[in-house]
């Protein structure tokens, strides 16, 4: 059983004329110790997606499942006990951290809610686990750099002894060399504590290395969704496809990144058909008036496009789904 | 040999220093001798972590520096001294002949001026266009940066537009002066990369069509790649490696260069592996060579002395007197 599941999420905004479908039916499941990249340009829907996954924002249609019991939207309550094993962390660690407590004292608090017994060695183990000095936690939030603020973030969120961690855009905020701890250590607790960790980022590049499986959102949906290294190798969406295209390598060839034109369109008005269909360089007759569903494309490889022809129906033996 | 950069340079900064007012430790040096130069149409790049003076550099070129802060050494644009100039002449200089698209959307647009007011008073000001012509170069530059609709988007207000598009509307904003030299300072960090590679592709297009002359500074090696045909590498306030973007990036001789590059994700299963430690914090740096408390190849001379800034080929330098990744001679391989 996976340990989070997303059966048909719709997540709907109400707008100022039409309602915004930020998230227009997705399914995902997320397995212990591994870690799953939700990747798309902004405006495709991943952190509503996220927010629906923790129960920060009630699901329209559709239902969150995580440890088997379905996840119930956050009021103005405490976190059902139940679901203190699913936490979040946000990109900002400098809005998510109060500044005007110690750092020491406020991982203490999320020991305390999450029912654990606090003590200095406990919060001193914690700060360790993410590469910070136990000394450290008499300092306040200003006293850090970005990344060890992230750090501090993670291990606030590990208080409560988390088996998924949904992580939105974790290290966009942070310098490169940050940017590695801070993913080495979400990594690290999926391999080595079998926490199942959600990682949204716009950065192609960083998913590509530390993803398992990766799934790419448009508009809303999931157009692409496999084993991280087939999915960026034998990509089968034109939007995956162009998005891989637009990472600039690092390797001093001096080419240029190939362009997407075109932004992602109005979730309030999404168009007809193939919601990618506008910008698709290789569009079909029929990509306005159908709107392609996820087929599969090999082990746990699915994509939605029509020039992506389902194996199943094929026959082809595929192996294991 | 003659290509982008050749002659005069357009931009020449030398012996540049600056200092900052600090809490508790007086004056400290946020720059500390930092030369370099940008030829017409040439692309520069930058390249450091938070903290490494990359953009104070490019603040002290703009005469924008906090206030308190000291400068010296010397700052030519196309041969005249920037840091002398005074105030009135600098704010010519600024929009007319150097632009700069900073890191932070929301700071660089004025919220309460139409877009079409903020992309047009630079062309009407410094260059006497029409109110009609500019209005119509602002909506073509509205569309090289992809604003969906150009015409209708002159009449709004930055806050109307998203993150992503306001960091877009900022570019076409410092374009629109049309300047010699565009001083970006992360350009495109928070951007998409779909977007990202439209910027990357209006900048080189303008440089090889204009002869715009840009100074890049990003900690994304990806898109100084991609974009910039010399690199300068910076660490606590001083230049440690200089050279061909293609040089740099695959034939590294500094550590602290190869370390960002090691801190990259390159694909497969291998985790990246990040630089331990973090930068020095200002008027925390180290003596001797800034960088040895984070470096493997550390020796006891690090500590001691500040290491020059060596020639190590042609257009070449390091800042690394033990230079271990220095190409092995070939009698020495037998």
């Amino acid at each position: 059983m996976s340990i989070l599941t997303a059966t048909d999420v719709e997540v709907t905004y109400p707008g100022a004329g039409s309602p915004v479908r930020a998230v227009a039916g997705v399914d995902l499941a997320v397995e212990a110790g591994e870690v799953l990249g939700l990747v798309g340009e902004s405006g495709c829907g991943k952190s509503s997606l996220a927010r629906a996954l923790v129960g920060l924002v009630s699901p329209s249609a559709g239902t969150v499942t995580f440890a088997g019991e379905p996840v119930q939207a956050l009021r103005r309550r405490a976190r059902p006990r139940a679901q203190r094993r699913l936490q979040m962390v946000f990109q900002d660690p400098y809005s998510s951290l109060n500044p005007r407590r110690r750092v020491g004292a406020q991982i203490s608090d999320a020991i305390r809610l999450s029912g654990g017994r606090t003590g200095s060695d406990r919060v001193g183990a914690l700060l360790e686990r993410v590469g910070l000095d136990p000394a450290m936690a008499t300092r306040y939030p200003h006293e850090f750099s970005g990344g060890q603020r992230q750090r501090i973030a993670v291990a606030r969120a590990l208080a409560a002894d988390p088996s998924v961690i949904v992580a939105d855009e974790p290290i966009s905020a942070l310098d490169a060399s940050a940017q590695a701890q801070v993913a080495n250590l979400l990594v690290g607790l999926a391999k080595e504590e079998g926490v199942a960790v959600v990682f949204i980022s716009h950065d192609l590049a960083i998913v590509r290395q530390v993803a398992d499986r990766t799934a790419v959102m448009y508009l809303g949906t999931i157009a692409e969704v496999g084993p991280t290294a087939t999915l960026w190798n034998d990509p089968r969406h034109p939007y995956t496809q162009a998005l891989i295209a637009a990472v600039p390598t690092p390797d001093g060839s001096g080419l240029l990144p190939a362009d997407l034109p075109g932004d992602v369109p109005d979730p309030s008005a999404p168009p007809p058909g193939c919601r990618f269909h506008p910008r698709c360089p290789v569009v079909q007759a029929e990509c306005p008036t159908w709107e392609p569903v996820l087929r599969l494309q090999g082990p746990g490889h699915r994509a939605a496009c029509v020039l992506a022809p389902d194996l199943e129906a094929a026959g082809v033996p595929v192996g294991a789904r | 040999m003659t290509g982008p950069g050749e002659g005069t340079p357009l931009l020449e900064i030398s012996g540049l220093r600056v200092e900052l007012p600090h809490r508790s430790a007086g004056m400290v040096p946020a720059v500390d001798g930092v030369d370099l130069h940008v030829g017409r149409g040439e692309v520069l790049g930058v390249a450091g972590e938070s903290g490494s003076g990359k953009t104070m550099t490019a603040l002290a070129t703009l005469g924008l520096l906090p206030h308190g802060a000291r400068t010296s050494g010397s700052i030519r644009l196309a041969g005249r001294d920037l840091l002398g100039l005074p105030a009135r002449q600098l704010r010519d200089v600024r929009g007319k002949e150097v632009a700069m698209v900073a890191q932070d959307p929301r700071t660089a647009l004025h919220p309460m001026l139409t877009v079409e007011r903020q992309l047009t008073e630079h062309l009407r000001h410094h260059h006497g266009v029409g109110r009609r012509a500019a209005r119509a170069e602002a909506e073509e530059l509205l569309d090289q940066v992809r604003i969906p609709d150009p015409g209708k988007a002159l009449a709004r207000y930055p806050h109307e537009f998203s993150g992503g598009m306001r960091q877009r509307i900022a570019i076409a904003s410092a374009l629109a002066g049309r300047p010699e030299l565009l001083i970006a300072d992360e350009p495109t960090t928070a951007l998409d990369v779909t977007v990202q590679a439209g910027i990357l592709r209006l900048l080189d297009r303008l440089r090889r069509e204009r002869g715009l002359a840009v100074l890049i500074i990003t900690h994304d090696l990806g898109v100084l790649s991609s974009l910039a045909d010399r690199l300068v590498v910076m660490y606590a306030g001083r230049v440690v490696e200089t050279g061909t973007t293609a040089e740099v990036l695959t034939a590294a001789r500094h550590p602290y260069t190869r370390g960002l590059l090691d801190a990259l994700p390159e694909g497969g299963t291998a985790t990246m592996r990040p630089i331990p430690g973090s930068p020095p914090a200002l008027g925390a740096v180290p003596a001797g060579c800034p960088f040895h408390p984070r470096c493997a190849h550390a020796r006891e001379s690090c500590r001691q002395q500040v290491p020059p800034l060596l020639e190590i080929g042609p257009a070449r330098e390091s800042a690394c007197p033990v230079d271990p990744y220095a190409p092995v001679p070939l009698q020495e391989v037998r």
